[in-house]
């Protein structure tokens, strides 16, 4: 086990395998995420009943909960690739953050604009400066921050030391985003899905949602994949493989 | 399908601007960052094999 590990620790830490094998991995992940989120939509939209008390406002869900989900795994994964660049020095990290964040700020603008045009048939209004709306806004400065880290310093190498470090200490906000809900009065309703316990939402609402989650994080993950191998050429420019990849 | 028509299903129960906008601004941000990327991409791509060509016209002359 330990052994596999390592052996893909190294593999996917070299630019060059890195790139070969996402190249392989990425027509069937963009094949599974776009079939994916057609039938969770379509059967969230269409299909679904609707809920007893909101009715088909309600709908929005099936975008809402796995953007903000995509958009907190993917700040989670940034911070341990912050972690990992900062300890290790690993280029690839670097390389990581880089490629995380401009889908996981977009995700967490869906999650914001979506969950605001939700609140007003629900609750009256588009906004409250509650904990976890606040905190989820925190979220997206914090994105963009750091987009905004890697453009502002030449040297990449420092770039990205910098942008790992508000990658890993942001990580405390992700914290405050899902634990908000409990330890702030908000009107935001407590999470949806629960693995432990008996879940709150029934089975033909519940498939949907997960369908939704998962293919949206398969799409976050084809966003990476282009993102990192356009940062690896770019970087790796003056070796031989890349000459060869993009003449041949 | 829970709808029994697709009059029906456009109205949402008198939601539809609520639903319909929130999906709607979603495809856009999420469709142009997927496309900023494989732009992107095809950028450098491009960028990088002009420069290999005009390195190697040079070693030529």
């Amino acid at each position: 086990m330990w052994q596999t590990l390592k052996h893909w620790y190294h593999l996917l830490g070299s630019p060059r395998h890195f790139y070969r094998i996402s190249g392989l991995w990425l027509p069937w992940v963009t094949l599974l995420a776009v079939a994916g989120l057609a039938v969770g939509l379509v059967w969230g939209l269409a299909f679904a009943p609707p809920d007893y008390q909101q009715g088909n406002s309600y709908r929005i869900i099936f975008l809402h909960v796995p953007a903000a989900s995509g958009a907190l795994m993917g700040y989670l994964a940034m911070g341990v690739a912050g972690l990992v660049g900062l300890v290790w020095r690993m280029k690839m990290a670097e390389v990581a953050i880089k490629a995380i964040a401009p889908f996981g700020a977009v995700l967490t603008a869906v999650a914001l604009i979506t969950g605001s045009i939700w609140g007003k048939p629900t609750w009256g209004t588009y906004w409250v400066w509650d904990a976890r709306l606040t905190s989820m806004l925190i979220l997206l400065f914090l994105y963009l921050g750091i987009i905004a880290l890697q453009n502002a310093i030449r040297d990449p190498r420092q770039a990205g030391r910098a942008a790992a470090l508000l990658a890993v200490v942001g990580v405390i906000n992700v914290v405050i985003v899902r634990y908000s809900v409990y330890w702030w009065h908000s009107l935001h309703q407590p999470r949806t899905i629960r693995i432990t316990d008996e879940t709150a939402m029934p089975a033909e609402m519940l498939a949907p949602l997960l369908i939704c989650m998962f293919s949206i994080y398969l799409l976050f993950a084809v966003t990476v994949l282009i993102r990192a191998r356009t940062e690896i050429l770019w970087r790796e420019r003056r070796s031989n493989w890349v000459r060869e990849e993009v003449t041949g | 399908m829970y709808f029994d028509s697709l009059g029906e299903f456009l109205q949402m129960g008198s939601h539809a601007p609520w639903v319909w906008s929130a999906y709607g601004i979603s495809l856009v941000l999420v469709v142009s960052n997927l496309w900023l990327a494989a732009r992107a991409h095809r950028n450098v791509r491009a960028r990088l094999a002009q420069w290999v060509a005009d390195e190697s016209l040079r070693e030529k002359r």
